[in-house]
C-alpha cells in the first residue's frame, strides 16, 4: 500500500506547490505592477466578475472531488484485510506493546512477521487509548480499551521497521516504541521453531477456560446451563430480545466481561462478569480457544488445530 | 471641525484611576483590557513553546523529565488555543472595532461585555493555579479515558478553568450578534457592512452555538474523574470515543473561530492598501457564513483512525473537502482585489503578503489531511502540527499583528516606527517558515507528535525547527518594543493615517468616549475609494 499512498501524497505535494506558486506569482506581479505611484491615487473600482468567480469555484471543486475519490478508494482497500491473513493479537498498555501469535509466541515491543504475507493485527488496550503506527508501511490505527480494532499490512522487503505509539498515552508515550521485524520466509520458520512458550494461544485459552470453570456451564453438548460454544465463532446468535448478532471477537469479549449485555435466547442471566478477572491477553486466548472449537467436537488439544510449526514448539515448555 | 480640542476629549483620557478601567463599560477600554490579558497569555504560551523547541534539539529526552515535558506541551496548547487564539482577534480588535465600524456608540450589552473580560480572567486564573499546583499532562485535547481515569495531574482544575472561560466566548458572541443586528447606523445596510463585520458575525454564531458543547463535555470529564460517572471510561461502561466526537464537534469549529476573524482583518487590509473595493464582496461575505455552517459538519476528520466506520470516514472526508472551497474562493478574491489597485507596502500590507503565503500552504496541506489514505499516515504526526500552526499562527497571528499595526494609530493615537514594523513582519515570516516547514517533512517521515524523545534520524529537522523558533521569537519581541515605545514617544496619529475608508477612520484618533460626536449616516457602499 505504501507506494499507492505515496503516489497520492506526491500528487498533493505537486498540487500544493503549483497553486502556491501560481497565486503567489499573481500576488507579486500585481503588487509590483500596480504599486502606488502617487499619494492620493486610488484603485480602479471592480465589483467582481461572475464568469471568473464561477471558474475559480468550479475548478477547485472538481479537483477536490477527484482527490476525494482517489483517497476514498485507496482507504477502502486499506480498511479491508484480504482473506487468509496471518493473525497476530496486540495488547497495548502503558507503555509497551505485547504481541501474541496464535502458535503461542509472545513478544514485547517487537513483532516478527514473514515477508510477502498479509498480516492482520487484532488490537486492544488494557488502559488508555494507544495507536499502533508503522510509518514505513503507511498504516496506523487507534488501539482502544474495551474494543477490538484491526489493522493489516503486507511487508514487501525484509528489514527492521520502526513502530510507534501515535496516540498520546501519558508519561512514557514516546518510549512506547518498537520494531516490526520482517523476515524472509525461511528465516521466519526458523524464528517460529526457536524458543517458543507455553503452547498455542488456543491451548492456553483452553487451560484458562477450565481454570475459570467456564466448562461447568458451557459444555460440548446442549446440557449445560450456558449455551455450547462449539462452532459458535462467526455464527449468528439469536438474543432474548429477538435480535440476531454475529458471534465475532467483539461479541465474545463483551459476553465474557459483561454477560448480561446480550443474552442468548433461552438462557437465564446467571453468568457472573469476568471483568478484572481475566487480562486482555487472557481474553484473546479465550477467544482464540472458542474460535478453535470447530463443529466436530473434541476434548483434546488437537481441537485447536495449531499451525504445524507451533505444535512441535509447544510441547517442551508446557506447564 | 473640532471645537472641543481639549486633551481630555478621547476615551483614553476619560478617567485615569484604576477603577475607571476595571469598571469601564466602554467597549474600547474593554478591548484594551483584553489586549493586556491576551498578550500576557501569549507570552506565557510562547515560553512553553520555547521550552518544547529546546527539549527537541536532541533526540534524547534530556532537558526535562517526561512528565514535565508532557505538561509543557499541554500548557502550551491550552493557553494558546483557549486563552490566546480564540479571544485574540474578536475580543481585542472585534471589541474595539465592531461598534466603530457600524457607527454605534457601544456594543449592545456593555455590562455583559465587561463581565466577559472578568469571566475570561477568572478562567485564566484557574488555569494558572492548576499550573502552579503541578500542571496538567493530558494534551490540550483531554482525550479520555486518560484524562478521566488515568492522569495524575490537575485535570479537573484546568477543565473548570476552560469551562468558565467558555462563557466569555458566549457573551462576546451574543453581544456581537445583537449589536450587528440592532445597532447599525442609519444607512448601514447589511451589504454596506465592512467584511470584518461579516466575519465577526459568522464567528459569533460559532461561539454561541459551539461553546456550550465543549463546556458540557468538559463537565462530563470532570464528573467522571471526580464522581466516577461512567460516560467515557469503558471499565465503567462508557465509550472513550464518544468524548472525541463531542470534543471535536466544538474544537473543529473553534478553528474557524480563530481563522474567520483573521479573514475579516485580511479583507480590511487588502482593501485599504489597494485602495479598492474587495473583489466579489458578497461572495467573500457569504463564504464566511458558509464556513461557519459547514465547519460544524466536519469534526469526524479528526477521527479517521479512531475506529470510525469506513463510510462515516468517507462522509467526513467529503465534507472536509467541501469546506475548503469557500476558503479557496476568499484567497482568489483577495488576490484579484490587487488587480488594478493602488498598492502600498506599509507594514500591515507586509503582513497581508505573509498571510497569503502561509495561508496557502496551511490550507492546501489541509487537503492532505482530508484525503483519507494520506491522513492515515500523517495523522498524529508532526505533519498535522505543522499544518495547524500554518493556519493558526501563519493565519491568525499574522492577521492579529497586521490588524494591530493597522489600527494601532486609531486605538492609541500614536504612530510607531514604520521601518522596524516592516522588518519585524519579514522576520516573523521567515522565522515562521523555518520553524514549521521542517515539521511537514519530519511528520511525513513518521515522527509522532507529543514525543519527548525521538529516533535520531529526525534530529536534523528538529534542529532547523528550533533555530526557526529563535528567529520567530525575535520577530515577536520586536513589535513589543517599538509599539510600546510609540506610546511614549510616537508622533500623534491623524484621524486617517492610511487614507482608508470605513467609519472608524472618520472619527478622531483616539476616538471620543462615545465614538462619534454625531451619529454617522452612511450613504455609500463599503470600500468606496474611487472618486
Amino acid at each position: 500500500m505504501a507506494p499507492q499512498v505515496d503516489a497520492l501524497y506526491f500528487f498533493l505535494v505537486a498540487l500544493t506547490a503549483f497553486f502556491t506558486l501560481l497565486i503567489s506569482g499573481f500576488v507579486v506581479y500585481f503588487a509590483i505592477k500596480y504599486r502606488r505611484r502617487a499619494a492620493d491615487e486610488t484603485g480602479v473600482p471592480i465589483h467582481g466578475n461572475l464568469k471568473l468567480e464561477i471558474t475559480w469555484t468550479v475548478i477547485p471543486l472538481i479537483i477536490v472531488l477527484f482527490i476525494f475519490g482517489w483517497s476514498a478508494r485507496l482507504f477502502y482497500t486499506m480498511a479491508r484485510p484480504p482473506a487468509g491473513t496471518l493473525d497476530v493479537y496486540v495488547v497495548g498498555k502503558q507503555w509497551m506493546w505485547k504481541f501474541q501469535h496464535p502458535d503461542g509466541h509472545a513478544e514485547v515491543n517487537e513483532l516478527h512477521v514473514p515477508v510477502g504475507t498479509s498480516v492482520k493485527l487484532t488490537m486492544t488496550s488494557q488502559d488508555v487509548i494507544h495507536d499502533l503506527y508503522v510509518p514505513d508501511f503507511r498504516v496506523k490505527a487507534d488501539v482502544l480499551p474495551g474494543r477490538y480494532t484491526h489493522l493489516w499490512f503486507k511487508a514487501t522487503k525484509p528489514g527492521r521497521y520502526r513502530l510507534f505509539c501515535a496516540e498520546y498515552c501519558g508519561t512514557n508515550h514516546s518510549g512506547m516504541v518498537g520494531w516490526v521485524v520482517v523476515l524472509e520466509r525461511a528465516e521466519y520458520q526458523k524464528w517460529l521453531a526457536g524458543g517458543a512458550g507455553t503452547g498455542t494461544m488456543a491451548q492456553t485459552g483452553e487451560k484458562l477456560f477450565k481454570d475459570l470453570s467456564c466448562v461447568t456451564c458451557h459444555k460440548e453438548d446442549t446440557t449445560g446451563r450456558g449455551p455450547t460454544l462449539i462452532g459458535l465463532y462467526g455464527k449468528a446468535v439469536t438474543l432474548d430480545n429477538g435480535n440476531a448478532v454475529e458471534a465475532d471477537e467483539a461479541y465474545l469479549r463483551e459476553s465474557i466481561v459483561n454477560p448480561r449485555a446480550k443474552m442468548v435466547s433461552g438462557f437465564q442471566p446467571i453468568m457472573p462478569t469476568f471483568q478484572g478477572l481475566v487480562s486482555e491477553e487472557g481474553l484473546l486466548q479465550l477467544i482464540e480457544y472458542i474460535k478453535s472449537l470447530k463443529a466436530v467436537p473434541s476434548n483434546a488439544t488437537g481441537a485447536a488445530a495449531p499451525p504445524a510449526a507451533a505444535a512441535a514448539a509447544a510441547t517442551p515448555g508446557k506447564k | 471641525m473640532d471645537t472641543a480640542a481639549t486633551p481630555h476629549a478621547n476615551y483614553l483620557t476619560d478617567g485615569y484611576g484604576l477603577k475607571s478601567w476595571l469598571l469601564t463599560k466602554d467597549h474600547k477600554r474593554i478591548g484594551l483590557l483584553y489586549l493586556i490579558s491576551v498578550s500576557a497569555f501569549f507570552v506565557l504560551g510562547a515560553v512553553f513553546a520555547g521550552l518544547i523547541r529546546l527539549e527537541l534539539m536532541t533526540p534524547a529526552g534530556d532537558l526535562v523529565e517526561s512528565d514535565v515535558y508532557n505538561k509543557i506541551f499541554t500548557m502550551h496548547g491550552v493557553i494558546m488555543v483557549f486563552f490566546f487564539l480564540i479571544p485574540a482577534i474578536p475580543a481585542v480588535l472585534g471589541n474595539f472595532l465592531v461598534p466603530l465600524m457600524i457607527g454605534a456608540k457601544d456594543l449592545a450589552f456593555p455590562r455583559l461585555n465587561l463581565l466577559s473580560w472578568y469571566v475570561y480572567t477568572i478562567g485564566g486564573v484557574f488555569t494558572l493555579w492548576a499550573l502552579v499546583n503541578g500542571g496538567v499532562d493530558t494534551g490540550w485535547t483531554f482525550y479520555t479515558p486518560y484524562s478521566s481515569a488515568f492522569s495524575n495531574s490537575n485535570v479537573a482544575l484546568v477543565v473548570v478553568g476552560i469551562f468558565i472561560n467558555g462563557f466569555s466566548s458566549i457573551l462576546t458572541g451574543l453581544n456581537f450578534i445583537v449589536t450587528i443586528h440592532k445597532m447599525r447606523a442609519p444607512g448601514m445596510t447589511w451589504f454596506r457592512l465592512p467584511l470584518f463585520i461579516w466575519a465577526h458575525y459568522a464567528t459569533a454564531l460559532i461561539m454561541v452555538l459551539g461553546t456550550p458543547v465543549i463546556a458540557i463535555t468538559l463537565v462530563m470529564v470532570a464528573a467522571e474523574r471526580l464522581l466516577h460517572f461512567g460516560i467515557f471510561d469503558p471499565t465503567l461502561g462508557g465509550d472513550p470515543v464518544l468524548f472525541q466526537h463531542l470534543f471535536w464537534f466544538y474544537s473543529h469549529p473553534a478553528v474557524y473561530i480563530m481563522i474567520l476573524p483573521a479573514m475579516g482583518v485580511m479583507s480590511e487590509l487588502v482593501a485599504a492598501f489597494s485602495r479598492k473595493r474587495i473583489f466579489g464582496y458578497e461572495v467573500v461575505a457569504f463564504s464566511s457564513l458558509a464556513i461557519a455552517v459547514v465547519g460544524f459538519l466536519v469534526w469526524g476528520h479528526h477521527m479517521f483512525v479512531s475506529s470510525q466506520s469506513v463510510y462515516a470516514a468517507m462522509a467526513f472526508s467529503l465534507l472536509s473537502f467541501l469546506v475548503a472551497i469557500p476558503s479557496a474562493i476568499k484567497v482568489f478574491n483577495w488576490s484579484a482585489t490587487l488587480f488594478k489597485g493602488s498598492i502600498s507596502f506599509d507594514s500591515p500590507m507586509v503582513y497581508v503578503f505573509g498571510f497569503i503565503g502561509l495561508f496557502l500552504i496551511g490550507g492546501l496541506t489541509g487537503l492532505f489531511l482530508a484525503a483519507l489514505a494520506v491522513d492515515v499516515h500523517v495523522h498524529d504526526t508532526y505533519f498535522v502540527v505543522a499544518h495547524f500552526h500554518y493556519i493558526m499562527v501563519g493565519g491568525t497571528i499574522m492577521m492579529y499583528l497586521g490588524g494591530l499595526h493597522y489600527w494601532w494609530p486609531k486605538i492609541f493615537g500614536k504612530l510607531y516606527h514604520e521601518g522596524l514594523a516592516r522588518v519585524s513582519a519579514v522576520v516573523i515570516f521567515i522565522g515562521f517558515n523555518l520553524t514549521f516547514f521542517p515539521q511537514f517533512i519530519v511528520g511525513y517521515l513518521g515522527m509522532p507528535r507529543r514525543y519527548h524523545a525521538y529516533p535520531p534520524e529526525f534530529q536534523l529537522w528538529n534542529i532547523l525547527s528550533s533555530a526557526g523558533a529563535v528567529m520567530l521569537a525575535v520577530g515577536y519581541a520586536m513589535p513589543t518594543f517599538y509599539l510600546l515605545y510609540s506610546l511614549v514617544k510616537g508622533k500623534p496619529a491623524p484621524a486617517n493615517p492610511w487614507g482608508a475608508k470605513g467609519l472608524e477612520w472618520e472619527t478622531p484618533s483616539p476616538p471620543p468616549t462615545h465614538n462619534f460626536d454625531t451619529t454617522p449616516v452612511v450613504t455609500e457602499p463599503p470600500y468606496n475609494y474611487a472618486k
